[in-house]
């Protein structure tokens, strides 16, 4: 399981990464990918929808079942990864690479109530 | 911990990936059900199907006592090693099980029941075996392999090459003994192939011999995938207790022709006047089907009973029961999360030897 120490995760299997210009890029864990088996279609929030932290924003389709994806913190959609749509298995091949949407943050220090490294390891391994 | 078949330890150092099936820890996957669908479609790959229960009967009245208990009629198997596929129905036409059952002699056969309903047919059989001179031995000492694809039979031969004269010849569902195995040419896959029933003992090794001919170890997972594809109803899903054969696309396996013949659930089945039926759906929208979905159409809503992705197609396709009247070349919608997606009514199967069997491609 691969779980940068650059990223903030939650309980719900989602990563977070803080970008240079502001923004925080969301995807799926490594673990989550691993669980879900082979990916085949994404469902992705709208562009310029306005997101609560912990709101069920996106779906993320395997062969064997759908799994919600959550806001890890509030802010507006800024973009979504339609090469990831086109090409939902690239999430199972490098879950961090293929992200799924960056938000603009409503609020920022959001981000330090969210776990670190250790602390998702902790939660993945426990299922 | 659930039970164990005899290729459990197999399946482990496989790498499988194991969940509960029926009270069974069985392989869901091995690392990619859709690479072990691929496999099975374009070459050859193996499932452990020993979950399942293989039940001897012996007896004097054995065919007699078929014939009053399958809603098939097994008359018509007269070549030794004839396949036969049936529902178990009660006496209001609801499905208790499907099977297969293969015709040996007058006096001996073998069924083959779903693991999740074993324990409930063998109690129902035994109940209606009263006033017939039969037995019934269920053969957990077994384990059973099926091997599937286009190259099925061949790496098949190349890991047993003394099996080849035995099995060469077999027509589709058919098998033959070879030592102390049997060899169907059956399936569930819509793929050629072989299903194996052997002792228990020999599992393990014959799975082995069987990767190293590069047959690929294949899952539950890319099993389901499969066996929809090929338009194959699944137990508990697409048919149970609550329905008749009638409602679920399997009228063709219920025998009438013999007027004299009274099976169980015959007088049910000939008074009923189905308003559902078992049709198959092709996604036009992007998503995916699933099961427990609501269907809506011009004659009333319905209902998904199998539904996924199906890699061979790259499309997603389901099986719903919707009221009569529904044909295929409808247009229907499918409640997904809060949105409804347009479907077309195909008819299955939607994928067999390799190749898609729908035309259409509409995304």
């Amino acid at each position: 399981m691969n779980v940068p120490a650059n990223l903030k995760y939650t309980k719900s299997h989602e990563w977070a990464k803080l970008e240079a210009d502001g923004t925080v890029t969301v995807g799926i864990t490594d673990h989550a990918q691993e669980a879900l088996g082979d990916i085949v279609f994404l469902e992705l929030p709208e562009i310029g929808r306005k997101l609560k932290a912990g709101e069920e924003c996106a779906v993320v389709e395997s062969v064997k079942a759908a799994s919600d994806i959550y806001a890890p913190i509030s802010g507006e959609v800024v973009a979504n990864n339609q090469a990831t749509v086109a090409a939902p298995e690239t999430v199972n091949h490098d879950a961090h690479a293929a992200w799924l949407f960056k938000l603009k943050p409503s609020n920022p220090s959001e981000l330090n109530v969210l776990l670190d490294a250790t602390a998702y390891e902790k939660v993945a391994a426990e299922g | 911990m659930g039970k164990h078949t005899p290729l459990f330890d197999s399946h482990l150092s496989a790498g499988a990936k194991i969940v509960d099936f029926a009270g069974w820890d069985m392989p869901i996957h091995y690392g990619s059900q859709l690479e072990e669908h691929h496999a099975v479609r374009r070459d050859a790959g193996m499932f452990d199907v020993s979950h399942m229960l293989a039940i001897d009967l012996a007896g004097a009245d054995a065919q007699k006592w078929l014939r009053h208990l399958l809603a098939n009629d097994v008359a018509r198997l007269t070549l030794p090693g004839k396949a036969l596929y049936s529902c178990l129905l009660q006496e209001d036409g609801g499905v208790i099980d499907d099977l297969i059952v293969y015709f040996f002699t007058p006096g001996h056969y073998r069924i083959v029941v779903n693991a999740g309903t074993a324990d409930k047919d063998l109690a129902w059989m035994r109940l209606q075996a009263a006033g017939y001179d039969i037995s019934l031995t269920p053969r957990r000492d077994l384990a059973m392999i099926a091997v599937q694809g286009p190259n099925a039979r061949m790496k098949f031969w190349n890991a047993f090459p003394a099996s080849r004269g035995t099995s060469e010849m077999l027509a589709v569902f058919q098998a033959a003994e070879w030592n102390s195995w049997l060899i169907a040419r059956t399936g569930y896959t819509g793929e050629d192939g072989f299903e194996i029933a052997l002792p228990a003992s020999e599992a393990a090794k014959a799975w082995e011999t069987l990767r190293a001919a590069g047959v690929a170890p294949a899952g539950l997972g890319a099993r389901d995938t499969l066996r929809l594809e090929a338009g194959m109803n699944l137990y508990g899903q697409d048919m149970d207790e609550s329905v008749t054969p009638l409602e679920s696309g399997l009228a063709w396996t219920v025998d009438f022709k013999d007027k004299g013949r009274d099976f169980i659930g015959k007088a049910a089945l000939e008074a009923q006047r189905p308003t559902r039926q078992l049709a198959g759906l092709m996604l036009l929208d992007r998503g995916i089907l699933r099961s427990h979905q609501k269907v809506i159409t011009a004659r009333g809503s319905g209902e998904t009973t199998s539904g996924s992705f199906a890699p061979t197609l790259n499309q997603s396709v389901a099986f719903a029961r919707v009221p009569m009247g529904i044909a295929v070349g409808d247009e229907v919608e499918v409640e997904i999360r809060d949105k409804r997606l347009k479907a077309r009514v195909v008819k299955p199967p939607f994928a067999r030897n390799g190749k898609s069997l729908i035309q259409e491609r509409t995304t």
